[in-house]
């Protein structure tokens, strides 16, 4: 495309324009060393018996004992409620705001007076800074003695609820849900709107109605932007540290802590800088595992699309 | 027919309400911030109220809000500049002159966006700490920009071959350098992507909290997430109208930011794998 219809008397200014590719070689270094070296210095770690409160524990722990930091994690339950912890909230989150995020971009997808009102107030939350999202939920809607969701419960002969501390994961599972429903329902709503309105005619001469048409011709063109929507969202949601650090603190005991929020307690309360290492491959090997599917899919759509 | 269409203004209501039911939690705490402190801690909950500034004034001027604002709108601006700098050039690049690599190298600069920060956390605290980074404002605008990168090149570089090809070639037929070529027609044709990218930084810089907490505290550095999540203990039963005020004042940037772009948001948050 780039030398498509040079003139012949360029070959030496091709050659100098072929040069160009390099542009974007600072932007790719930076990205290596921000993003690669902290990752390689993290694998190091995870081989050291590092802990920041005894300066002299700075050592690699041997040939022999290299993998000490992963077998203290894998044979300790912690870990395994961690994992657990972190893919309930992820796989409810995902859940939740698939059945929502559909339902509310169907109703999106029609034209009425102030739909683009809705649209606007409905992106919202996702907007919304987390920490601040979760210090709302936590002192205004769902504080004991004043909050909203207390007060109607009252009515029920429920008193002084405080749902955080009734049902905390169900809690953090809700207040997460009520911020990724609007990006869920974003990207099917641009699938939605993708969908070519003779496609749906043609269906319609053929006699397809409501629930045929969905079946058929509605979810087969969304399923690409579902697979993005909702891979793009578990990567996010595995990383999710704020709502949990504002509202729970990982407690009660561990019953809240997910994998960040492990890693951030072994670094920055214990650290523990070799353990705390350990833990982030894991987070990173499970991170990679979604990645992988996600840049599939991607590709897929990539190769299968007709450039327009 | 007549009943198909009572059915459609039944489902645009039911919009409507979805979508108020949705704006609520954002909406009580806006109204919250001007009530009084009794008021907002009131039960039964104060539906109407006379309205009061003074939580804004104490929230935001008799506090150190303002010093955290600070902090975020200068780390927001300088790691998105670093982000266009590095990623206009990596954009052109990837746009006009590909390589049996690009599209892979694509596909990796998308990947580190998704990586895990508290899979790197530790060493970059540890490498924060013996450049002198930690606590100081740059070291977040490094990371953001790397954050923001990803963003950055996937955008401009859909916005780059969206462009007229027949005129950028006519520059480089009169003999235009690289320099004049950027400055001359490709940036002043990609203003618009500029800015829609630019605001799409701004609202993940903005709400980032996992790294801002682990890495700067002070209020020399630190950004306004770190201050609202500091609201997360009770300080007594009087503030919850001030911290409302507070953090109303936090999320409205990013609101209004989110609002105006909203077309672009798609693409956005998909890296411009949807349009």
């Amino acid at each position: 495309m780039a030398s498509s219809s040079m003139t012949t008397n360029a070959t030496q200014k091709r050659s100098k324009l072929e040069l160009r590719k390099y542009l974007s070689s600072p932007g790719l270094l930076f990205l290596i060393i921000v993003t690669q070296v902290p990752f390689v210095v993290a694998i190091y770690f995870s081989f050291t018996n590092w802990n920041l409160l005894r300066p002299n524990s700075k050592g690699f722990l041997g040939l022999g004992s290299m993998w000490r930091n992963y077998a203290r994690i894998l044979t300790n339950s912690t870990f395994y409620t961690v994992l657990w912890n972190t893919v309930v909230l992820t796989i409810s989150v995902v859940v939740i705001t698939f059945i929502f995020g559909l339902a509310f971009a169907l109703l999106l997808n029609r034209p009425f007076p102030g739909r683009a009102l809705a649209r606007t107030l409905l992106i919202s939350p996702f907007l919304m800074m987390p920490v601040a999202a979760a210090v709302l939920w936590k002192n205004i809607l769902l504080d004991p003695a004043s909050g909203l969701l207390s007060y109607y419960l009252q009515f029920f002969g429920v008193s002084r609820f405080y749902a955080l501390e009734a049902f905390p994961m169900p809690s953090i599972i809700a207040i997460l849900s009520w911020q990724w429903i609007p990006f869920v329902m974003l990207i099917l709503l641009a699938g939605l709107q993708s969908l070519p309105e003779s496609t749906i005619e043609a269906a319609r001469i053929d006699g397809a109605t409501g629930p045929t048409m969905f079946r058929f011709i509605v979810l087969p063109h969304l399923q690409r932007f579902i697979e993005l929507a909702l891979l793009l969202e578990t990567i996010f949601i595995l990383s999710e540290f704020g709502i949990i650090f504002v509202t729970t603190t990982g407690g009660p005991g561990i019953q809240t802590t997910n994998l960040p929020y492990q890693i951030f307690l072994e670094a920055f309360s214990r650290w523990n800088v070799g353990r705390a290492s350990a833990y982030g491959i894991f987070a990173v090997i499970l991170a990679n595992i979604i990645i992988v599917l996600f840049l599939r899919v991607l590709n897929n759509n990539n190769q299968a699309e007709v450039p327009a | 027919m007549k009943q198909s269409k009572l059915a459609g203004h039944l489902l645009s209501a039911l919009t409507l309400f979805i979508a108020f039911a949705m704006f609520f939690p954002i909406l009580w705490m806006f109204m919250t911030s001007f009530k009084t402190e009794a008021a907002a801690i009131s039960f039964p909950p104060k539906f109407f109220f006379a309205p009061t500034l003074e939580n804004w004034q104490i929230a935001i001027f008799d506090s150190p809000f303002l010093r955290y604002l600070r902090n975020t709108v200068s780390i927001t601006f300088f790691s998105t500049v670093l982000a266009l700098l590095l990623g206009i050039p990596t954009a052109y690049a990837m746009a006009f002159y590909p390589t049996k690599r690009t599209n892979s190298s694509m596909l990796w600069i998308m990947s580190t966006r998704m990586l895990p920060p508290a899979g790197v956390i530790v060493p970059i605290y540890i490498l924060f700490l013996q450049l002198g980074l930690l606590n100081k404002q740059m070291g977040l605008v490094i990371l953001y920009a790397a954050m923001n990168f990803p963003l950055v090149v996937w955008m401009l570089r859909s916005f780059m071959l969206e462009l007229p090809y027949e005129v950028i070639e006519a520059a480089r037929l009169d003999g235009a350098t690289l320099w004049q070529e950027l400055r001359q027609v490709i940036i002043p044709l990609l203003i618009p992507g500029i800015a829609a990218t630019s605001l799409l930084a701004l609202i993940f810089t903005w709400n980032e909290f996992f790294l801002a907490v682990n890495l700067t505290s002070s209020l020399d550095a630190a950004p306004l997430s770190v201050y609202i999540s500091t609201f997360k203990a009770a300080q007594g039963n009087l503030f919850i109208a001030k911290m409302s005020a507070a953090a109303t004042a936090a999320v409205i940037p990013v609101l209004v930011a989110g609002w105006v772009a909203q077309k672009q948001l798609v693409s956005g948050l998909t890296m411009g794998a949807i349009k």
